[in-house]
């Protein structure tokens, strides 16, 4: 299906990031972005007219406002104007729309950046207009439901147990101990509060540049070796909700196999998505103490992924890793999934 | 010169018919309309496309969240990499860029893009006028924003009143050459357009683009699938620019966004004198008098011209030399989301020779021309009926 | 297409044309932190513009943010209830949510001194007599209606005295300033 080789592609890396979340943010989108966006561009000492290209995700939904992302191209600074783009999508997918761009030849750097502010909403409702609007959707289930779903199947399947999920949350701090994970009531049957995400607003903004450009602005860029994404179907009905074969391909395409992973940044929001990722992504069920690997501890929509990729960066730029792995979802029940090598060595 | 990376090409294009109220079948349903056809067009299947990018305006049209998500099986996205773009007015024309990178780039070999909007799934002046506490709401839609901006061109460049009536008298007789299009009005009369009530004057109701449901798709693919097409449409130059909404200088009439998106795009394609370069334009005119100030923004005139290109019928597909929005355009036909990647389409059906009755006889170069936001994001591209020079 | 078979129960039952499913969703929005300032004291009846750190721009309604710049703007400055039009429309199309008698008129207000503008109302002022440049004051809510929202103006009103003229009012009065023009 590529055409190209992923070898033969443009080398692009990742040569700043900043992050912020909050679980109620009272700075406008605007507010919010500015310091994030010049932070990065401090770091590599590029201005706006520097760069090559400018993309972003968010959500209308999630802003309640159509056309909210409109406002927030002023964080950017956008005069004299740019060339520039915006998914309806978390900003991973950003990510690689820039990303495709420097396969073009066209570009040395690019800026990427995504937030999410989930407070304003009532976000169960939010995310139940995501579900088919014929079928599902006028139900209202929300997205613990949903995930409640998916964890029975997993369960009574004997595709997971109780136990590792409750070790999945010891991992997120969430809870100290097994017991006290059983001790939890059921939240979403048989979810329990330490197995789904709590939510937090925020924003991510990233410098990418190419292999011409990226030990200029960065002393240890954060190579990508691999990027890919890929949709599984919507219908609950007609989907395994024990498998997700779109992470399975995306990481297989991004060549999660081709050596040891230091640092898995998913963006897993229950702990039943923390063990499907690593089953279908061929990592260990448990991670080893070497390696660093979380559920995310609270998801904000539309930036989680990329914040995930700059986290995984962020371990390359520490020293913590030769080669970490980050990944992005949409949709409900992992039906969408981005996946992203990044490797200290370039080639 | 060039797009930059491979050489990429149209060989399937796909259009619903657009009207008022798509009641005959789901979202799902006119997507894949779309979307069938282009790949019939192309003579392909849908396992022979790669990747799928969807493009379409704000979610609270349809009421629905990221709808991508949910289409995903009716375009056949599964087991594929989908992405959705959105960049308000502009987006079908940003999709079709996007999905066209696709290729340039070398990732892929075929790509689908759809872009589409189904107005009649929700109400398009709530989703547009959602009530925000911390301003004072005033603006009735679209053409409250775009007439003070349409005043000031009138006043600085002194045209005829008229001018208005003009193109939108023009692009209703242009859409019915084409049996797409939203409004069929064969009885419209020009002194029925100008005798329109004003609705946000300086705009008469007839100067106004309709509410449309409807989707539109092409198959994008490399050199060497195009090689094997009957008629492909080469991209020649594809180009997008953003600037801010509201700052202390901007020219709102002919924004330097737009101007300097078109400077790239005729860098790009190698074209020096755009009014005699391209034969056939399809432009985003959603209010009559954005074609005059378009022309001109596009450098087709010197500034302060538009109006008088209109006025010696210049634009009109009987006659002009530089036939505008031959399809009938946005004043016509126009599902928000999609209208961007229609004027896109109807370019690459000018230069395959496949326009039908709308065709312009001999079409080698064609512009699709997409604009949104407060006249802020811009998208373009030229496309060719020959490979681009080297 | 692919032909579609029902059940024998079903034949001659006629098809579901649409489905209603309305949606409700609530929002609970924070104004940020320039906007808190901002209408804190509109509830005072003052008017407030941000000035921007780079070259002293006045912004008006404050964002927080030079957007040519992509700056944060921490510095308010309090303006006079008095600016021109700088570009207008006259409405006849009723605003969803909103009670206005037709037409009304929406124009872009330039306060003096602000170097942008934004929209809000016109009247008493017959439509035929509004024009680019036309100077203008505000109308406020009586003082007891006066609250932290922004809808304490009412609308603008003429205010008479010489118009500004068309090069020099509206967006073109930041190029007609630089060069030392008459925008008060």
């Amino acid at each position: 299906m590529l055409e190209r080789k992923v070898e033969a592609m443009r080398k692009v890396a990742i040569v700043a990031a900043a992050s912020r979340q909050e679980t109620k943010m009272l700075d406008t989108e605007v507010e919010m972005m500015i310091p994030l966006i010049s932070e990065v561009k401090d770091k590599t000492g590029l201005d706006q007219t520097d760069i090559g290209f400018t993309c972003s995700g968010s959500s209308d939904f999630l802003a309640g406002q159509a056309f909210s992302f409109v406002m927030t191209l002023d964080a950017v600074g956008p005069v004299p104007p740019i060339s520039e783009s915006h998914v309806e999508m978390d900003g991973a997918w950003a990510l690689y729309e820039a990303w495709v761009k420097f396969q073009m030849g066209v570009i040395d750097t690019a800026l990427v950046y995504s937030y999410g502010k989930p407070s304003p909403g009532s976000l169960q409702d939010v995310l139940s207009t995501q579900l088919d609007p014929y079928y599902v959707a006028p139900l209202w289930p929300d997205a613990h439901a949903v995930a409640g779903l998916q964890a029975r199947s997993l369960l009574e399947q004997g595709v997971v147990t109780a136990e590792l999920l409750a070790d999945c949350a010891l991992r997120t701090g969430t809870v100290d101990s097994r017991e006290e994970y059983f001790s939890q009531p059921m939240l979403s049957d048989p979810l329990r509060e330490a197995d789904c995400p709590t939510y937090a607003d925020g924003g991510v903004a990233v410098i990418l540049a190419s292999e011409e450009k990226a030990e200029e602005l960065c002393e240890k860029p954060a190579w990508i070796t691999g990027i890919d994404h890929r949709i599984d179907a919507h219908q609950f009905g007609v989907r395994d909700l024990t498998t997700v074969p779109s992470a399975r391909i995306a990481a297989q395409k991004a060549g999660v196999h081709d050596g040891p992973i230091d640092v898995a940044e998913l963006h897993a929001a229950y702990t039943t998505h923390d063990f499907l990722l690593r089953k279908e992504m061929g990592l260990p069920e448990i991670p080893t103490h070497s390696q660093r690997s979380y559920p995310i501890k609270a998801d904000t929509l539309m930036a989680s992924g990329l914040l995930r990729i700059a986290e995984a960066a962020r371990g390359i730029w520490e020293g913590e890793a030769n080669r970490s792995l980050a990944h992005a979802t949409a949709g409900p029940l992992l039906q969408q999934n981005l996946v992203c090598v990044l490797s200290g060595e370039r080639n | 010169m060039g797009t930059g990376g491979e050489l990429a090409a149209v060989v399937g294009v796909g259009m619903t018919k657009f009207s008022a109220t798509r009641g005959d079948v789901s979202m799902p349903g006119l997507v894949r309309e779309a979307a069938q056809r282009a790949l019939q067009d192309a003579g392909m299947e849908w396992d022979d496309i790669d990747a799928v990018v969807m493009g379409k305006a704000p979610d609270f049209f349809e009421g629905v969240m990221m709808p991508e998500i949910f289409l995903s099986e009716a375009l056949g996205c599964v087991g594929k990499p989908m992405l959705r773009v959105h960049t308000a007015g502009s987006v079908g024309g940003s999709t079709a860029l996007v999905a066209a990178s696709l290729v340039h780039s070398g990732v892929h070999k075929r790509v689908l893009t759809v872009a589409w909007e189904k107005q009649s799934e929700s109400n398009a002046m709530w989703a547009l006028s959602l009530k925000q506490p911390f301003q004072v709401s005033i603006n009735a839609g679209a053409g409250g924003y775009f007439s003070p901006i349409i005043r000031q061109y009138m006043e600085a460049t002194q045209a005829p009143e008229l001018i208005g009536c003009m193109v939108a008298f023009k692009d209703r007789q242009h859409a019915l050459l084409n049996p797409y299009a939203h409004l069929h009005q064969p009885d419209l009369t020009f002194d029925q357009v100008v005798e329109s009530p004003m609705l946000w004057e300086p705009i008469r109701y007839s100067e106004t683009c309709p509410s449309s449901d409807g989707a539109a798709a092409m198959v994008i693919v490399n050199e060497e699938e195009a090689n094997k097409s009957t008629s492909p449409a080469w991209i020649h130059a594809g180009a997008m620019r953003s600037e801010a909404n509201n700052f202390p200088g901007r020219d709102e009439v002919n924004p330097l966004a737009s101007r300097e998106c078109a400077a790239d795009l005729w860098r790009q394609a190698g074209i020096v004198d755009p009014r005699k370069e391209i034969d056939v334009v399809e432009m985003y005119v959603p209010f009559s008098w954005y074609e005059p100030m378009w022309l001109e923004s596009l450098g087709f005139c010197n500034r302060g011209d538009g109006w008088k290109l209109v006025e010696s019928g210049a634009t009109h597909i009987d006659g002009g030399d530089l036939p505008v929005n031959c399809s009938g355009g946005v004043l016509s036909s126009n599902p928000i989301g999609a209208s961007g990647m229609i004027r896109f389409a109807e370019a690459a059906l000018q230069v395959r020779g496949m326009a039908g009755d709308h065709q312009v006889d001999g079409a080698q170069k064609a512009l699709g021309h997409a604009y949104g936001g407060g006249a802020q994001y811009f998208a373009m591209w030229v496309v060719g009926k020959d490979k681009p020079a080297a | 297409m692919t032909e579609i078979h029902v059940p024998p129960l079903l034949d001659g039952v006629e098809p579901v044309q649409s489905v209603r499913t309305p949606i409700r969703m609530e929002y609970t929005f924070t104004p940020g932190v320039a906007a808190q300032t901002y209408l804190r004291e509109f509830g005072n009846k003052k008017i407030l513009g941000n000035v921007s750190p780079v070259d002293g721009a006045i912004l008006v309604p404050p964002r927080g943010a030079d957007p040519r710049h992509g700056v944060l703007c921490e510095e308010f400055v309090e303006m006079p209830h008095t600016g021109h039009v700088g570009s207008y429309c006259v409405t006849n199309v009723p605003i969803p949510g909103r009670e206005l008698d037709l037409p009304y008129i929406s124009a872009w207000i330039f306060l003096d001194g602000a170097d942008v503008g934004f929209l809000n109302l016109v009247a008493e002022c017959p439509p035929e007599e509004c024009r680019i440049g036309m100077r203008v004051e505000a109308v406020w809510k009586p003082d007891e209606e006066i609250a932290t929202t922004a809808e304490n103006i009412l609308y603008w009103k003429p205010s008479g005295g010489p118009d500004i003229p068309f090069e020099e009012a509206g967006v073109r009065s930041w190029h007609a300033r630089k060069k030392g023009g008459s925008n008060a």
